[in-house]
């Protein structure tokens, strides 16, 4: 024990004396940039894993709620406060709000009293005024609005909006609510009002998109009885949440994002393991005669393999909390630039995050340091007399079976799933091994053309060449990292320039939805007084499907989220007589005219490969109360970017009719024409006009965001291969000077050898940036094909930033690595090499 | 070559070390000078400030009637390749170079055409023709040596510099590498200073010079 204790004291001086040397400065980097990657991820991540449980049933606004596309009978209400709970209710649509000439598109929810009942709503008197608590909801002929609204249609308090047939007035700015912490696109400026409003309002017609919410609050072993009652008494269309699967969707969009910055945050945890492995290679060969003398002292070799274990040990603890403290700030920051998206204050994160990233970092350092540090107990005594011997080879790939381990362990815990932990695994390792051969492959060729050419570029090259395999890490190394930022800057840029370049001039840029039968003349006459074209209007009924081919269908039926989410819901079904202008009829044949049999159905063909529906199968789909069965003739490709009307499902004329219907149009108006627009909604209040244009901008800020924070992720890729460069420009400094040195004396300038150093690293990164341009290329082809079907153009930016940036950025890097081997004296550097 | 007063000193902390004090010889051109020494003596770093690869702390070095330290780095450099040339106890080839780059290295640091040609001729001429293309590890020590000896007489240098070039080799190898070195020497007509602690070896010298903790004794 005293032993061990006193071991411990003298590992503690060693590292001291190490770090006071400067020979830890690698390592420690290394440690620092992979733990703080990790934690950055990790701290961000379980703030909002916190937040959601934490603040589950303010997120709620109850305890448990049922959502419904329909009204409710008062079956579930009556029971629920017969079991003593509390019960309230609200309805949430989208509908037009004016103010004046100006109209916006909002998220209306009404809500009934006693909501919310759990959680608060605040309210301010202005924007950026104090904000209060309320224990109410907005008074009738009054709303609540939030800072969107407010700002877009620059009203304040005392404001009348008109909405439907009603006038509201505003009486406070909305600041929180419960049950809406996302800000995502599709959420609209919010109005709040009273339930009581709505019948008055004239909005819920025909078609109308309308969400139905009770909410539920009380005693927890009555909320469960009650699920447990209420779970065999929805229907479909109708979901139960409680506070453990509260916002699913934000969980399951949590899930993806904490898998994907995970991973991008195990690409810098791998470079700083290829980092480390280097360092701990220089780190070797200066210990070795220190070792070599502690042995003729008397140290038994076990000893000095303990002493260094404990030296790594508590190097690794040390530099791994300083890389939580860099994870920590830069959570914040990555906090900071997703702000909006999420509209949920974040708690302090808890310190799990921080003993993973402990560990990470502890067992990285010595899974990739402990192969090469074994064998500085094996130095062998002779090494005292003759310094060529115990120079060990490299380190054998087997030799890092516990770093592998280490890093196979990392992705598979942050993959959250074995097989994409493999995937991931497998595509990393394929990747590495192919830019592996590519970059030998170059090596190779330039090694045969350097006999041409000037003195500075031939040495330069042979230097690559005779560095090889280090070489090649480097350039990988660092071509990941430049990668994963072109990718994010150029490539992200170019697929968006191509969605849009597929865009024809003329594509309709509105969409008005629930346009009513009655309105259809109407609306035909005010398009014409306009002189604007007559909109093509397609009807629309809604229906569920509730059997195929015979069998009842649910949600519990599948698999994919996409397709539980299409049988939740209701369809929106149309019918036709031919086929639409944007659809290709891929197998099947569309009804003729006059056909007897009208019991047929059209499908999309994606939606049809995502319910598993194929030519044939019978469907039965729930329109208002009844039934309706046809079979599917054909199956359609739907030219979807088009931005004109189109539809899922599609059937002859008179299969629906009778059956509810409302229609919906879409145009392009002219920017020069708003106005007309505005004039549309006053004359049609119910109308809900979605400006196209504006959802795109939308998306477009989100996709920044979300790609500014991966981004920012990657940066520490980058950072990365940095280091990587550096420990390899660290562990051949000795060689460099000796090198420059037999040159000096041969007669070559500070210039000369500065070339022919500029040319090596000009080269390593232009291989790295050519690499990297290739790599983000295909992977915007396949993106461009595969997910958005959109021609890939390809970018020479791509290549000529890619190899232009990387070279002079490798460049400047290494000769500021590299720049004290022309400082010293020549005679001194072969004296103390030789 | 003309040394003048030369003196080195080196500061360890508080510690000032003299390795060399007021050397100061002339060497004639065509001349063959040995510096013999016991270790630690000074040898190497005298020669290292000869031939301008480190900066004294006192005296001054003329080469060809140039002041060599008025010089700045690169001006030494130029005058090193155009001038100098250098064979070292151990060899000092760039591992990355063949034996044919080895050689063509300080003619093309001094930009001199047909490099290749120069260097594979002088190779030839020590008796390396079969390997040219063959890197420094697969040669022998003493193969090793030729290369260094072709390399440091490529350029025509009118000034050879040779540190203990026998102190790696076995004494037969040892020996035909002294011959080759004269050899060549008559026969270019170079100035030679060779650094030595063989007797012998530094007898085929017209003139030796000792240095004894420093200090220079001419022993003619």
């Amino acid at each position: 024990m005293m032993r061990l204790g006193k071991e411990s004291a003298l590992a503690l001086r060693l590292l001291w004396r190490d770090f006071r040397a400067g020979e830890l400065k690698l390592l420690i980097v290394a440690v620092l940039i992979a733990v703080g990657s990790l934690t950055t991820v990790g701290f961000f991540t379980s703030r909002v894993q916190l937040a959601l449980t934490q603040q589950s049933n303010q997120l709620l606004g109850a305890d448990l709620t049922i959502v419904s596309d329909r009204p409710f009978g008062a079956e579930l209400a009556e029971e629920a406060r017969r079991r003593g709970l509390s019960v309230t209710r609200a309805l949430r649509f989208p509908s037009m709000v004016m103010h004046g000439a100006d109209n916006l598109l909002s998220d209306v929810k009404a809500v009934a009293d006693g909501y919310p009942l759990r959680g608060e709503v605040r309210l301010a008197d202005r924007l950026f005024g104090e904000e209060r608590v309320v224990h109410e909801v907005p008074a009738a002929g009054s709303a609540w609005v939030d800072d969107r609204m407010m700002t877009r249609l620059g009203i304040r308090a005392g404001d009348v909006l008109q909405l439907g047939q009603i006038k509201l007035r505003v009486a406070a700015l909305l600041t929180q609510e419960p049950d809406s912490v996302i800000g995502f696109i599709n959420s609209a400026p919010r109005l709040l009002m009273n339930e009581a409003d709505i019948a008055a309002s004239g909005l819920i017609q025909t078609g109308s998109r309308v969400r139905y919410r009770l909410y539920l609050a009380g005693d927890t072993a009555v909320i469960d009885e009650y699920r447990l009652w209420a779970q065999s008494r929805i229907v479909a269309g109708q979901n139960i949440e409680g506070i453990r699967d509260a916002r699913p969707e934000i969980r399951s969009a949590l899930d993806r994002a904490e898998r994907f910055l995970g991973l991008a945050a195990l690409l810098s945890v791998v470079l700083s393991a290829v980092a480390i492995a280097l360092a701990t290679r220089r780190f070797l060969l200066r210990h070795l005669d220190g070792c070599a003398v502690m042995r003729c002292l008397g140290a038994r070799q076990a000893v000095i393999v303990r002493l260094y274990v404990v030296h790594f040990v508590l190097l690794g603890a040390a530099a791994s909390a300083a890389g939580c403290g860099i994870g920590y700030g830069a959570q914040l920051a990555l906090a900071s630039m997703l702000e909006g998206l999420l509209a949920i204050a974040l708690p302090w994160p808890g310190f799990l995050p921080a003993w993973q990233g402990l560990a990470a970092g502890v067992l990285l350092l010595l899974g990739f340091a402990l192969p090469p540090l074994v064998s500085l107990g094996q130095v062998p005594l002779m090494r005292v007399l003759r310094r060529d011997l115990g120079v060990p080879g490299g380190a054998g790939l087997l030799s890092y079976t516990l770093g592998l381990a280490v890093i196979c362990g990392l992705v598979i815990w942050k993959a959250q799933d074995l097989r994409l932990g493999f995937f991931v695994l497998g595509g990393f390792l394929a990747a590495s091994l192919l830019s592996l051969i590519v970059v030998a492959t170059v090596l190779r060729v330039l090694s045969h053309l350097r006999t041409e050419g000037n003195f500075s570029w031939r040495y330069g090259v042979a230097n690559l060449r005779r560095r090889a395999l280090g070489n090649t890490i480097q350039i990988v190394a660092l071509a990941l990292g430049i990668m994963a930022l072109l990718t994010l800057t150029l490539i992200r840029g170019d697929l968006l320039q191509s969605w849009k370049a597929t865009l024809r001039p003329d594509t309709p840029n509105r969409f008005v939805i629930n346009i009513q039968e009655d309105q259809v003349e109407a609306l035909a006459v005010f398009f014409s007084t306009k002189g604007m074209p007559k909109p093509v209007l397609a009807p629309m009924v809604r229906g569920r499907l509730v059997a195929v081919n015979g069998q009842a269908v649910s949600s519990a039926n599948y698999t994919e989220d996409r397709a539980k989410r299409l049988i939740d819901r209701e369809f929106n079904l149309s019918w036709a007589e031919k086929t639409p202008p944007d659809s290709r009829i891929d197998s099947g044949s569309w009804w003729r005219e006059n056909d007897t049999q009208f019991d047929q159905l059209s499908v999309e063909d994606g939606i049809a490969q995502t319910l598993g529906l194929r030519l044939g199968d019978r469907l039965t789909y729930e329109v208002a109360g009844n039934r309706i069965e046809a079979t599917i003739t054909s199956l359609r490709k739907v030219d979807w970017d088009s931005f004109r009307v189109n539809f899922f499902v599609i059937t002859p004329p008179r299969l629906l009719q009778g059956s509810p219907v409302s229609y919906i149009t879409s145009f392009y108006v002219p920017q020069g024409q708003v106005e007309t627009l505005n004039e549309l909604v006053r004359e049609f209040p119910n109308l809900v006009m979605i400006d196209v244009a504006q959802i795109m901008t939308q998306v477009q800020k989100m996709m920044d965001q979300v790609s500014t924070a991966v981004q920012f992720v990657f940066l520490f890729t980058l950072v990365a291969g940095l280091v990587v460069l550096y420990a390899a420009i660290a562990s051949t400094t000795d060689e460099r000077e000796y090198e420059a040195a037999i040159m000096r004396t041969l007669g070559a300038s500070r210039r000369q050898i500065a070339a022919t150093q500029f040319a090596e690293f000009a080269l390593t990164g232009a291989l790295a940036g050519a690499l990297a341009a290739a790599g983000a290329s295909g992977l915007g082809y396949v993106l461009a094909t595969n997910v958005l079907n959109v021609p890939y153009l390809g970018n020479t930016w791509i290549w000529v930033i890619g190899i232009g940036a990387g070279s002079a950025g490798i460049a400047l890097a290494g000769m500021l690595g590299t720049r004290h081997v022309l400082a010293v004296p020549p005679l001194q550097s072969l004296r103390r090499i030789a | 070559m003309r040394a003048t007063g030369l003196g080195k000193q080196v500061n360890t902390g508080n510690i000032h070390l003299t390795i060399l004090r007021d050397v100061s010889f002339d060497v004639e051109p065509g001349e063959a000078v040995a510096i013999l020494g016991a270790s630690g003596s000074g040898k190497s770093t005298l020669l290292g400030l000869l031939a301008g690869l480190d900066q004294p702390t006192s005296g001054s070095v003329s080469i060809a009637g140039t002041d060599l330290f008025a010089l700045d780095e690169n001006g030494r450099a130029k005058l090193r390749a155009e001038r100098v040339g250098f064979v070292f106890q151990s060899f000092q080839l760039l591992p990355a170079f063949t034996a044919l780059e080895n050689v063509m290295l300080p003619l093309e640091l001094a930009g001199i055409s047909a490099a290749r040609a120069k260097a594979g001729a002088m190779l030839t001429h020590v008796g390396l023709a079969q390997r040219l293309a063959h890197y420094p590890k697969q040669l022998s020590g003493g193969e090793q040596q030729r290369v260094a000896i072709a390399r440091a007489f490529v350029n025509e240098p009118e000034l050879l510099f040779a540190d203990e070039p026998t102190g790696n080799l076995d004494a037969a190898t040892g020996a035909q590498i002294i011959d080759l070195m004269f050899d060549l020497n008559h026969e270019r007509g170079t100035t030679l200073v060779l650094v030595t602690h063989d007797q012998a070896i530094s007898q085929r010298c017209g003139r030796q010079l000792r240095l004894v903790a420093g200090c220079l004794q001419d022993t003619g």
